[in-house]
């Protein structure tokens, strides 16, 4: 099967309502960040829902979900690697710190 | 002319291939910046601070609006894949007028950000800041660009179903802008 063929399974419902996700995920997140009572959280509770849409848009707009999966490790490797780069250089230079 | 000939040994095509590779460098290019800028953060000895100019619902309303561009550019993919010319262009022309309007607001921030006194060798936020996301407006203003000439090229009628793999290859990259876009929304505004 084609890789414009696997696309097609993706309907535009599928695509509507991912935007409406993103939506709303967006409206929490700017909702979470004015309550003064959720700031000791504050910082997970974003990364997740960033880490959400993020996701969502790889997968279903991006296609990774039905694609092949060389594509997935082509893409993944590299954004880990990123990842660990800006864990290590936060540890590196004490913006974060263990214990 | 014939797809085939974009077929790799892997039953790929070598375009797709080579794009997410290009992402892949990609990330390693906003991942150096974003810890640039989280490293720095909060080490300016002077002022404009992130607290005193950033202004989140404005922000939010263009991170809303680059949302709902990766929808428009995904519209657009499925209107050329089924061979529906009117369509197409209505969301290409869709796609690259959010990115304008993106561009826009980030035109009004910085220009906001330089009359508060923010500028590029201000202070360490300065720096970091209009490098991240100056970077990330090049990026926008290139896949607007790459959306205006597939627009032509719908009006010159060579835009069929055939070259639908062109588009997605654009929307590959429009796409990973918003997600980027996703990320420094949290990081540098959010979370700042």
């Amino acid at each position: 099967m084609s890789e414009q063929a696997e696309h097609k399974h993706t309907s535009v419902g599928t695509y509507l309502t991912v935007a409406a996700v993103l939506t709303v995920v967006t409206l929490v997140e700017v909702g979470i960040f004015y309550v003064p009572a959720l700031a000791p959280v504050l910082a997970p509770v974003l990364l997740t829902l960033s880490a959400a849409k993020f996701a969502l848009v790889v997968m279903f707009y991006m296609h990774l979900k039905g694609d092949h999966k060389l594509f997935t490790v082509i893409f993944t490797v590299p954004l880990l690697i990123a990842m660990a780069v800006v864990v290590a250089l936060l540890f590196l230079f004490g913006t974060i710190a263990l214990g | 002319m014939s797809t085939a000939a974009h077929y790799t040994s892997t039953g790929l095509d070598n375009r797709k291939l080579g794009f997410w590779t290009f992402i892949g460098s990609e990330c390693l290019l906003f991942g150096s910046l974003i810890s640039t800028y989280l490293v720095y953060q909060g080490r300016s000895v002077s002022g404009p601070t992130p607290h005193e100019v950033l202004d989140i619902p404005l922000t939010s309303v263009s991170t809303f609006v680059l949302l709902m561009s990766s929808l428009a550019m995904v519209l657009a993919l499925a209107a050329v894949t089924r061979g529906d010319k009117v369509w197409s262009r209505v969301w290409l022309a869709s796609t690259a007028g959010l990115g304008l309007v993106f561009l826009g607001f980030q035109a009004y921030e910085f220009t906001t950000f330089v009359h508060e006194g923010l500028k590029l060798q201000t202070n360490l936020f300065g720096s970091t800041f209009f490098v991240l996301t100056g970077t990330h407006g090049a990026h926008v203003a290139v896949g607007v660009l790459w959306l205006l000439t597939l627009l032509v090229r719908s009006f010159q009628g060579k835009l069929g179903p055939d070259k639908a793999m062109v588009v997605e290859v654009s929307g590959l990259y429009w796409h990973f802008v918003d997600v980027v876009w996703i990320v420094i929304f949290t990081v540098v505004y959010l979370l700042s």
